[in-house]
């Protein structure tokens, strides 16, 4: 069943386009990436589905309710994290929790048990801006996930964070999914998507390009594959360039690329490399990601 | 539908006291100029009739003006930099509704009024006692009246102030003005007649015109015409805040 259903939705402030034609489905349990580069849409879109801003024009529905008419109905069974949001400088981190707690029908507990998951438990009595980026961030995912809710949302969650908070982060994400819920996020960040998210959309200038597993995305516009190895024997060369799915072998002194593409292609080279008994000092395989999927999709790489 | 209010109400009075200067900067000071004013004037002229009738009838009413209108202005801004620090739009991501949290601040500024004109009062009371018939009762729903009308009119300026560091100045030049021209420094008798005429158009003249009357020991028969001009004030500005107002 879709818990979130975009169709057609069309957003413009002002003279800018911001999102055009956006339609995609989330699906339970799943955890959906919405990826793209600064200003390809996401946060837009993202807004509209919570109920924060209106589309133009197009159809959402999350749960069955319309963002905009059931607006709290709706809030009282998502989680939502803002891409740039603040709480008061002064407030403390158990009175945010406990706050958030009171504003839903179905809070779960008192909040402490996700301070000590959040490893927040040593800053209960803290004041908001006295923590870190990533406190704050971790504190933000607390108070989306205090209503129980059923689908979350996510937005840029792990930017400006240190690599070990972001995996601890990520680790929370698949948490979130491992106890039945659905994930909406929205990330610049290709090794996010394709560690965390089960279906990515990718979308750029306001239009999804494409959709699917990252896998599917990989496999659909990306299917050469490389072998990098290390040889010295001689005969080595000619023996790759009569392998079959080789679309071309490059050479550096001793080190050799070989390209190919499909899921045989590996093997052909093992099997090449056992057959004729040929010594590598070196090997390994360069599997193409969703920063090429990206890449071959946009004519240009999403840090540019 | 009020879900949260009082958490919410609760919660920022705590975070209010926790400024810097929150309780100090609304509360002890405005208490203490109030008192040394009084002292000043009470010593230096303790016989003339015009000192005594500011003291018993003017320094009340403009100080809780003052207080009044310093609480809006801290409203104002406080609603400005939640807006830009996003705080208002995360409070509104979430089942709150935005009229309660609007609710909310105007309850934290009316408590520290009313805290501050009590404290005024009590210790008022000491140094150059008011008369015994004082309507305090009177003066305060009066006052909140009047409150609650400058109020909609912060509002109106909250909505619209591009940013937070604006928010304070814009709205007192927008207000001090007005209260020069209120009637309650130069009657509106010898005022000429078009400054009149603009004087009638403000708000403040009729907010004190209703304090300066009931407080003196007018009825509110005689104020009719003040109470509706602050409520026309207030159901326009809040309908026009409703229309205008940015979360972010
Ligand atoms: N409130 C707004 N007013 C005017 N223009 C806006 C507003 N919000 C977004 N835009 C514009 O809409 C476009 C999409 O912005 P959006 O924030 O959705 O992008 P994004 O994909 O979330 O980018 P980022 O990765 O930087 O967060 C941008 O061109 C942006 O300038
Ligand atoms: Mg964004």
């Amino acid at each position: 069943m879709a818990v979130v259903h975009v169709a057609g939705v069309r957003k413009t402030y002002g003279r800018t386009v911001a999102v055009d034609e956006v339609s995609f489905d989330v699906q339970e349990g799943e955890i959906f990436g919405l990826i793209g580069p600064n200003g390809a849409g996401k946060t837009t879109t993202m807004e509209c589905v919570e109920g924060l801003r209106k589309p133009d024009r197009g159809t959402i529905s999350v749960l069955g309710l319309d963002p905009f008419r059931d607006v709290y109905q709706l809030q009282d069974r998502i989680g939502v994290q803002l891409q740039q949001a603040h709480l008061q400088k002064r407030i403390k981190v158990w009175e945010a929790v406990h706050l958030w707690a009171s504003l839903y029908r179905k809070p779960i507990g008192d909040g402490d048990v996700l301070l000590e998951q959040l490893g927040l438990a040593d800053k209960r009595n803290a004041w908001f801006m006295t923590l870190s980026g990533g406190q704050q961030q971790r504190l933000f995912i607390a108070l989306a996930l205090i209503n129980d809710p059923h689908v979350v949302f996510l937005d840029e969650l792990t930017t400006g964070l240190d690599p070990q908070s972001r995996r601890a982060i990520w680790e929370l994400v698949r948490g979130i999914r491992a106890r039945g819920k659905t994930v909406f996020m929205t990330t610049h960040l290709m090794e996010e998507a394709e560690r965390l998210c089960d279906r990515v959309a990718i979308i750029e200038h306001g239009r999804i390009i494409d959709a699917d597993t990252p896998q599917g995305l990989v496999d659909r516009h990306c299917p050469e594959r490389s072998v990098v190895l290390v040889t010295g024997d001689p005969l080595a060369e000619e023996r790759f360039r009569a392998l079959p799915h080789v679309d071309e072998v490059l050479r550096a002194d001793a080190q050799f690329t070989i390209r190919g593409r499909g899921d045989g292609f590996v093997t052909a080279v093992i099997q090449c490399l056992a057959e004729h008994q040929i010594r590598v000092s070196d090997f390994r395989t360069v599997l193409p990601s969703l920063e090429d999927v990206f890449l071959k999709l946009t004519g240009h790489s999403i840090r540019d | 539908m009020l879900r949260g209010l009082w958490e919410l109400t609760w919660l920022e009075t705590k975070i209010f006291l926790r400024e810097p200067l929150g309780a100090i900067g609304t509360v002890v000071i405005p208490v203490v100029v109030f008192l040394l004013v009084g002292r000043a004037i009470g010593r230096s002229a303790p016989a003339s009739p015009g000192a005594t009738a500011f003291l018993r009838d003017g320094l009340p009413v403009l100080a809780s003006l003052f207080i009044a209108i310093n609480a809006v202005l801290s409203l104002v801004t406080i609603i400005s930099i939640y807006r830009e620090g996003g705080i208002l739009k995360r409070l509104r991501a979430t089942p709150l509704r935005p009229q309660t949290i609007l609710t909310a601040h105007v309850l934290v500024k009316l408590l520290f009024t009313a805290v501050t004109l009590t404290l005024m009062m009590l210790a008022g009371r000491r140094y150059f006692a008011a008369g015994p018939d004082v309507p305090v009762i009177a003066f305060g729903i009066a006052l909140l009246a009047s409150t609650l009308a400058i109020l909609s009119m912060g509002f109106v300026i909250a909505s619209v102030v591009p940013t937070a560091r604006f928010a304070q100045p814009i709205g007192a030049v927008i207000f001090y003005p007005m209260v020069v021209l209120s009637g309650l420094f130069v009657p509106l008798d010898i005022m000429p007649q078009w400054l009149r005429m603009l004087a009638r158009l403000l708000p403040f003249t009729y907010v004190v015109s209703l304090l300066q009357g009931i407080w003196t020991g007018g009825s509110w028969s005689a104020h009719v015409g003040d109470l509706a001009a602050l409520a026309v004030v207030c159901v326009v500005c809040t309908a026009l805040s409703a229309r205008v107002f940015r979360w972010e």
